[in-house]
């Protein structure tokens, strides 16, 4: 059901902006056939990764500008439960004490949802009409599942896709061993439990990968490719708007002119 | 205890390429699926929780006084009470009661305050013989390891080690005696340890719970040996730290139905035991002499700061039993007496972050922890609060500051983090569009190691965004 | 300064207080003395008919055997008819409970009855139960003069006589009854809360059945609840 007049500020996250914008378009057009008014003001990132690696003083700085370009909309919608997350559970943490900013991120953080969520918590959608052919798994972004509490939103969205089959992924609440510096900064545990993942998906049979976290999908991606297997990973929103034909995660473009 | 948590990625990585351990650690931790179930069963679990959280917080708050009425009911009882600020005069303690009796051997119950204080060691420096009489920590202690986990101490051994370990230990046994399966390996251990049990001069346990309304020690096992090693001896010496003290018998009651179902996810534990000063004058057993050694060790300085909270902790390891890192690694890799998440928490408490540093850093944050601690612990939040002590001390690793400094200048500045990025990927999409990803990176090899790293599209969203609607 | 002083004083630095503060105080004096109740699980609080039946069902959840016995003086037959039946040998170690000594025990001729502590050679036990809870099956046991703790954990059987009326429902109900019996904030050396036989998952996470403490529990609940 559309609500038009609603004006919805994307906030697209760092990894969508540089590796993957398809998903960023993916979620306008959801939010646009839903009756949104979206603009993508100029923007960088919402400061997570200071914060997770101590830097408060960064973390805050980042915050504040990210609270001060986004609070003229009516609602933020952000396609990560990651960077949603940091917005809507660590903002008013960050400013805890804070009697000019805390009311003011508190504020923020109520109207900032991920993107599944946004569609079917506050838009009240319960169908998108859209076609994948196949068998679909699906594995849920920590952030997403524990701070955003996204579970049963995109299952109930991909359930209504004709055509798509979905798989559930066993143990799909586990980690995938990305958590951001962590797989670098760890990488050979990391790649213990992204391994696991992997096996995980491709025992499912399951011709494809889908989440709603960019660095989850990379990391699940980058590993699939790199053990030789043929599971096609996709941002959930690609799938959903209906835009799913270009190449999925790490694969190739058919030959033809840059973008 | 020897600490080696400053190696932890050494330990880590050779943990990963120990076969033995990954073939224990692969099976997975029954726990968890015991945990959930045990939850599912119990309507008011997640209640209990709030209750439980709120006991141990309650009873921090006010912990001076608790500790009070604790000490006045177990003189009254006729027990004795020692204190220790250290973990040395814990041990001087100790080792002072077993010498008053002459003790030559000194039975243990599984307490982790032994652990944390290298008891074991300084007892036999000091001419007395400790022996764990828990099965998981005899195991251990005849290999002379620590703990790999709080409540299954031996988790990371199979048991054709465990059966090469009785035969070197246990020279009584004739080679045709069959040791191949758990059970007769149980069957040994207890036949070896019940005569341990009732030859000891001095029996240790720690406390799950100490009860200030009554002066009353709790310790929770389900083998029953703690509650021998706290019945035959003469002395019975309790081992514990400060936070264990909780106000009533009707708290305990909360806590304890959010224990086990925590630990091993059985309703009640099989032994919970309430001891409560030495043996009566008519009883016709029990030890004649109860005293409760009551260590700080660095907790005392942690109320009322930023790291309290984790003094709620019961100890049931439902954390570690969740987190992905500790399924990967073990617990012995922490390098520490006290593995997973709680310990990433603990363990930078008692021995500094500068030690300890890596462990707050070995996670990716998922939160699995905090979404099972029966006393809702926010480790994450803690592990993090580390991490900015670190960062404040200037402890963090150069290239990780380094790294953080330039990312943060750009991406204040949005106008120009949009040219750099709109550059950058734009690059990587030259040279990456026809593989579509890359197998190597520079600057990225702790990714592209393990894993392919995918090409952007081309241009950025924002950059097309922008040609888009102008 | 002696360590106990340097621990309160680090204490109550930490936590801002000097502990003569009377609301403080007063917090702490009224939660000691009426030590409030926090939630009790609904299973925990069923009338005594349920709550026999959960009893009995907690307790073979958690691998024990239970009993049901109408006439307290049917008690050593039913002793001697489970020995019989698991093939142990016909003799016992009791402590010197009134409710056991009462017991007809001369009816079972072949039963070799013992009574004191154990020194670990006796292969079963009788104790009786001062209480127990239905909510999670387990079995309170208290010691005393007639009671020893040792009969608990020694050897490899352990039969439990329990009066059916003592079942509670929660362990609240029991903590009350040990203050009425012992007095407010005192206690018996020893309480036992036994919820089924000794056990360890130690090796390879596989369940074994008595570890240190006996391998086999069995109840027998005497009488009617109420």
């Amino acid at each position: 059901m559309a609500q038009p007049g609603k004006r919805v500020g994307l906030l697209v996250t760092c990894l969508v902006d540089l590796i993957r914008p398809a998903v960023g378009f993916a979620a306008v057009k959801l939010l646009e056939d839903a009756g949104c008014t979206v603009e993508a003001p100029r923007q960088s990132c919402c400061g997570q990764p200071a914060f997770n690696s101590g830097d408060r003083a960064s973390a805050r700085a980042l915050a504040e500008q990210v609270i001060a370009t986004f609070e003229c909309y009516d609602y933020v919608v952000v396609p990560s439960g990651s960077c949603g997350g940091q917005v809507r559970v660590h903002y008013p943490e960050l400013f805890h004490g804070d009697p000019n900013w805390h009311p003011r991120a508190a504020r923020f953080a109520a109207k900032t949802y991920e993107l599944t969520s946004f569609l079917t918590d506050v838009l009240g959608i319960n169908k998108i009409n859209a076609r994948y052919a196949g068998t679909a798994t699906y594995h849920d972004s920590c952030s997403s599942l524990r701070e955003m509490g996204v579970r049963a939103q995109p299952r109930r969205l991909l359930a209504g896709i004709e055509g798509l089959t979905l798989a559930e992924l066993p143990d799909a609440d586990v980690c995938c061993g990305f958590g951001g510096t962590f797989c670098v900064k760890y990488p050979d545990i990391s790649n213990a439990i992204v391994s696991k993942k992997a096996e995980a998906v491709a025992a499912t049979g399951a011709g494809t990968l889908l989440a709603g976290d960019l660095g989850c999908l990379m990391n699940i991606a980058g590993k699939l490719q790199r053990l030789g297997r043929r599971v096609t990973v996709r941002h959930v929103a690609e799938v959903l708007a209906g835009m799913a034909d270009g190449p999925a995660i790490g694969e190739p473009e058919p030959k033809r002119a840059a973008p | 205890m020897t600490l080696t948590s400053p190696q932890f990625k050494d330990n880590a990585r050779a943990a990963l390429a120990d076969a033995q351990l990954q073939r224990a650690l692969s099976k997975g931790l029954g726990f968890v699926e015991r945990r959930r179930l045990a939850a599912e069963r119990l309507p008011e679990f997640e209640a209990l929780r709030d209750g439980a959280r709120d006991i141990k917080n309650h009873t921090l708050a006010h912990l001076d006084l608790y500790l009070e009425a604790y000490e006045a009911r177990v003189i009254a009882a006729g027990g004795q009470l020692h204190f220790a600020v250290t973990a040395e005069e814990a041990r001087a303690i100790v080792v002072d009661i077993c010498r008053k009796v002459c003790a030559k051997t000194v039975t243990k119950g599984k307490t982790m305050i032994a652990e944390e204080i290298g008891l074991n060691d300084f007892l036999e420096q000091n001419g007395i013989q400790p022996v764990e009489t828990d099965l998981g920590e005899y195991l251990i202690q005849i290999r002379h390891e620590m703990p790999s986990h709080i409540i299954a101490p031996a988790i990371h051994l199979n048991k054709d080690q465990v059966e090469a370990d009785f035969r070197r230990v246990h020279s009584h046994l004739p080679k045709d005696r069959n040791l191949a399966e758990p059970q007769t390996l149980l069957t040994e251990a207890r036949g070896v340890l019940r005569e341990r049990f009732l030859s000891a001069d001095v029996g240790i346990t720690g406390a799950n719970f100490l009860v200030a309304e009554t002066g009353t020690s709790i310790i929770v096992t389900n083998e029953g040996n703690g509650d021998l090693t706290q019945t035959l001896p003469k002395i019975h010496i309790v081992l514990a730290t400060i936070e264990k003290l909780v106000p009533t018998l009707e708290d305990v009651s909360t806590l304890l139905r959010v224990l086990a179902r925590s630990a091993t996810g059985q309703d009640m534990s099989v032994y919970t035991t309430l001891s409560t000063g030495p043996r009566r004058p008519d009883d016709p057993d029990g030890p004649s002499e109860y005293h409760v050694v009551i260590l700080d060790n660095g907790r005392s300085s942690m109320l009322g700061g930023g790291f309290a909270e984790m003094l709620r902790c019961i100890r049931c390891g439902a954390c570690m039993n969740y987190c992905p890192v500790f399924n990967a690694i073990g617990g012995h890799a922490y390098g520490s007496v006290y593995p997973g998440p709680m310990g990433a928490v603990l363990t930078p408490a008692l021995v500094g972050i500068d030690k300890a540093g890596h462990l707050p850093n070995a996670s990716m944050f998922c939160g699995r922890c905090e979404e099972v601690c029966p006393v809702r612990i926010p480790l994450p939040r803690m592990m993090r609060a580390w991490r900015e002590r670190e960062f404040e001390r200037h402890l963090s690793p150069a290239t990780v500051r380094s790294g953080l400094k330039f990312w943060s200048f750009f991406a204040k500045r949005p106008a120009l983090y949009g040219l750099v990025t709109a550059l950058a990927s734009r690059l990587l999409w030259l040279f990456g569009r026809s593989a579509g990803r890359f197998r190597r990176l520079p600057f990225a090899g702790g990714w592209t190691r393990h894993r392919d790293f995918p090409a952007p599209q081309g241009a950025t969203f924002q950059a097309q965004w922008r040609r888009r609607r102008n | 300064m002696s360590a106990r002083d340097l621990i309160f004083g680090s204490i109550r630095r930490s936590l801002g207080v000097s502990g003569k503060e009377a609301p403080r105080r007063k917090t702490v004096g009224d939660r000691l003395a009426q030590h409030p109740a926090g939630l009790v699980p609904a299973r925990g609080q069923l009338a005594a008919k349920e709550r026999l039946a959960l009893f009995r069902t907690m307790v073979e959840a958690a691998s024990g055997s239970i009993d049901e016995i109408a006439d307290v003086a049917d008690v050593p037959s039913a002793i001697a008819a489970f020995l019989r039946a698991h093939n142990l040998p016909m003799a016992v170690r009791r402590g010197g409970d009134p409710r056991l000594a009462a017991l007809p025990w001369e009816r079972e001729r072949t039963l070799e009855v013992s009574v004191g502590r154990s020194d670990g050679k006796d292969v079963v036990a009788v104790s009786h139960a001062f209480g127990a809870v239905a909510e999670s099956g387990t079995l309170m046991l208290v010691s005393g003069p007639d009671n020893p703790t040792t009969l608990n954990f020694l050897p490899d059987t352990h039969v439990v006589v329990l009066d059916a009326k003592d079942v509670a429902g929660d362990y609240e109900t029991l903590w009350q009854r040990l203050r009425e019996k012992f007095g407010d904030r005192l206690m018996p050396r020893t309480v036992n809360l036994i919820t089924g036989p000794s056990r360890s998952a130690d090796i390879e996470q596989t369940l074994i059945l008595g570890a240190h403490g006996p391998r086999r529990l069995h109840v027998m609940v005497v009488g009617k609840s109420e």
